[in-house]
């Protein structure tokens, strides 16, 4: 495939160029001003994060992407206040981040539903933490089981449930609480192709639904084009600011445009910004191995 | 049936297996048991008497050394006196199965020695409230210390050496101090049994609440929970099935003191049942004493068991046990 034939991922649509414009004039949700985060070690500092600057606007979703090792759990550790930084500001509606808050909900991408609690209980965790009685928190409840399709399992057990299952209840017990922004650390990594498909266009449909602002991180470049606004890119050894993509993928967004020209070019930059990092990016003990591959099959037992 | 089945790496039998390895487990201590007191030939290093024949010390149903039987039968026969008769027997301190069995019920039906002495069911109650007090007072210190160890470094580190410490002074090195303190009843026969199981409860616990998955309460923080409901909220009900797990070895570590802290002061409950029986060479009370224990320590723990399956359905590692 050449990338002559490609439009340049950088021109947009009138469409898009519209939204985007409507986007930035809405209100700033989230901010990292020169953002640093250090590590010590017993091989000295590492520098994890350095100075990271973005802007989330209010009912945008944003999707962070990056080689491993590029700090972008760290950064979205950092945003729910889950890790200090070293240096530089959070500021959620100009207001300074201090420690984790229900003003910032995060779905892991390990399931994190508390196990002895029911899908609903699970669900209303959240609002009991932040005293709303007990009548009101299972009426909310309720209404996100009828949203996310799972009220037939409202006194099912954690352990019942499938991992697409389990993140929906994550979903909706993070937005129960109406958070002004939901923090996503590779919520679907765990899932099969299948599920993590449903559960993108299910995220999608919610989001469309809801004042919410959403920071997703993922490593799937389909992932990222499918669900962004803007794609934050992040480079490794320090993790830094690459380049901040908008997406031109028209929306509403929809499977079949992953083959659509604008998807294509977007997703041809992010390789070039992704792939070629990769080598600097090999950690340490990778680089020793050696292969010496030696052929122990017949001559003509070719497989290729 | 395939032999290769019954063993494979890590994986878990059949239920039918299950069971049939389970019986087994008791009918083979049982079966060589049964080999020793009823086979004749397989040890049996005695004889009992049944006609003493010329030896004048001989009486019948006496037990003598085969050897020294031996003996005087090469003595009669050189004396040209009547020959002893006897049969194969084994020590008196292994009486036969079904003699252990008959003292399992005529335990309980027959009434003590001494006048003021107590009844089987009377020393057993005794022990069962030694050890229930014992590992109460326990854990209404050692649970909350060691989930409040697991939770903040700082409780656990101005704890936790000391403990580690003491764990390994043997309780019953204690028992002369808790006799001059606390008297010569119940009190240090309580105490010996709280040290024997306060300072494993407080690290076992500790290592417990530390293995929750921190992600959790990662979750719960960005939910809103203070550091208070942290702890009522997550930490307590997540830990909570792997406690009651610990809870229950705990009781059995407690049991295992059982005995020596009877042994404190005054002799009481079962230990004075045994002791009391041994002084009399009722060995087959003795054992039927030994098992009663045995039976009421896996009986508990069995319906302990079955209770947390039921109290803890969301725990899938409970279910599986």
């Amino acid at each position: 495939m050449t990338n002559n034939s490609l439009p340049s991922y950088l021109s947009q649509s009138e469409a898009v160029k519209n939204r985007f414009t409507k986007i930035k004039s809405r209100e700033v949700i989230l901010e990292a001003k020169n953002l640093c985060k250090n590590y010590k070690t017993e091989k000295g500092d590492v520098v994890a994060l350095k100075n990271v600057n973005f802007k989330t606007h209010k009912r945008e979703l944003v999707c962070v992407i990056g080689p491993s090792g590029c700090g972008k759990s760290t950064l979205i550790r950092i945003l729910a206040g889950l890790e200090e930084h070293t240096s530089g500001d959070v500021l959620l509606e100009g207001k300074p981040v201090n420690g984790p808050g229900r003003d910032r909900g995060m779905v892991f991408q390990g399931y994190t539903l508390f196990p002895w609690l029911t899908v609903k209980k699970n669900i209303m965790f959240g609002l009991e933490m932040n005293n709303i009685g007990a009548n009101e928190a299972e009426k909310e409840a309720s209404l996100w089981l009828e949203l996310i399709g799972l009220a037939k399992f409202a006194n099912a057990y954690p352990h019942e449930l499938s991992g697409g299952m389990k993140q929906r209840v994550a979903i909706a017990r993070a937005l129960v609480v109406q958070p002004r922004i939901l923090l996503m650390d590779e919520p679907f990594g765990a899932l099969d192709a299948q599920s993590r498909a449903k559960m993108q266009v299910h995220l999608l449909e919610i989001w469309r639904n809801i004042d919410i602002t959403i920071i997703f991180i993922t490593h799937d470049l389909d992932e990222a084009i499918f669900l962004a606004d803007r794609i934050l890119v992040l480079k490794a050894h320090p993790g830094e600011v690459q380049e901040l993509i908008e997406v031109p993928v028209p929306r509403p967004r929809s499977t079949t445009q992953f083959n659509s020209p604008e998807f294509l070019a977007t997703k041809a930059r992010l390789e070039e910004l992704i792939h070629p990092a990769e080598p600097e990016t090999e950690p340490e003990q990778d680089k020793n191995i050696e292969q010496h591959m030696i052929r122990f099959v017949n001559v003509n037992d070719n497989v290729e | 049936m395939n032999i290769s089945s019954w063993f494979v790496v890590r994986r878990e039998l059949s239920q039918n297996k299950r069971t049939i390895l389970g019986i087994c487990s008791f009918l083979l201590p049982l079966l060589i048991w049964f080999m020793v007191s009823y086979v004749p030939f397989v040890w049996h290093p005695m004889m009992r008497i049944n006609k003493p024949g010329g030896v004048d010390y001989f009486q019948i149903g006496m037990l003598v050394d085969k050897e020294v039987f031996a003996e005087e039968m090469d003595n009669m026969k050189s004396a040209k006196q009547a020959l002893p008769e006897g049969a194969p027997a084994n020590p008196i301190y292994l009486p036969a199965p079904v003699d252990v069995a008959k003292a399992l019920y005529t335990g309980f039906t027959t009434p003590p020695e001494q006048k003021d002495g107590q009844w089987l069911h009377q020393s057993l109650w005794h022990s069962i409230k030694i050890i229930f007090s014992g590992f109460f007072l326990s854990s209404i210190i050692g649970v909350p210390l060691g989930i409040l160890c697991g939770t903040y470094s700082a409780i656990s580190r101005l704890n936790e050496p000391f403990v580690e410490f003491f764990r390994y002074l043997p309780a019953p090195a204690f028992g002369a101090l808790a006799v001059a303190i606390l008297g010569i009843y119940d009190g240090p026969k309580i105490a010996i049994i709280v040290i024997g199981t306060l300072f494993q409860q407080i690290l076992i616990i500790a290592n417990t609440t530390r293995k929750l998955d921190y992600a959790l309460i990662e979750a719960a923080m960005t939910l809103g929970a203070n550091r208070f409901k942290l702890l009522f909220h997550v930490i307590l009900p997540g830990i909570l099935p792997d406690l009651y797990r610990d809870q229950r070895i705990l009781l059995g570590w407690a049991w295992t003191y059982l005995i020596i802290a009877e042994l404190i002061g005054t002799t009481s409950g079962i230990t004075w049942f045994i002791t009391q029986q041994a002084r009399y060479q009722h060995f087959d009370r003795v054992y039927a004493a030994i098992i009663i224990i045995g039976l009421l320590g896996l009986g508990g723990d069995l319906i302990l068991a079955l209770l947390g399956k039921k109290i803890f359905r969301w725990d899938r590692p409970a279910n599986k046990e």
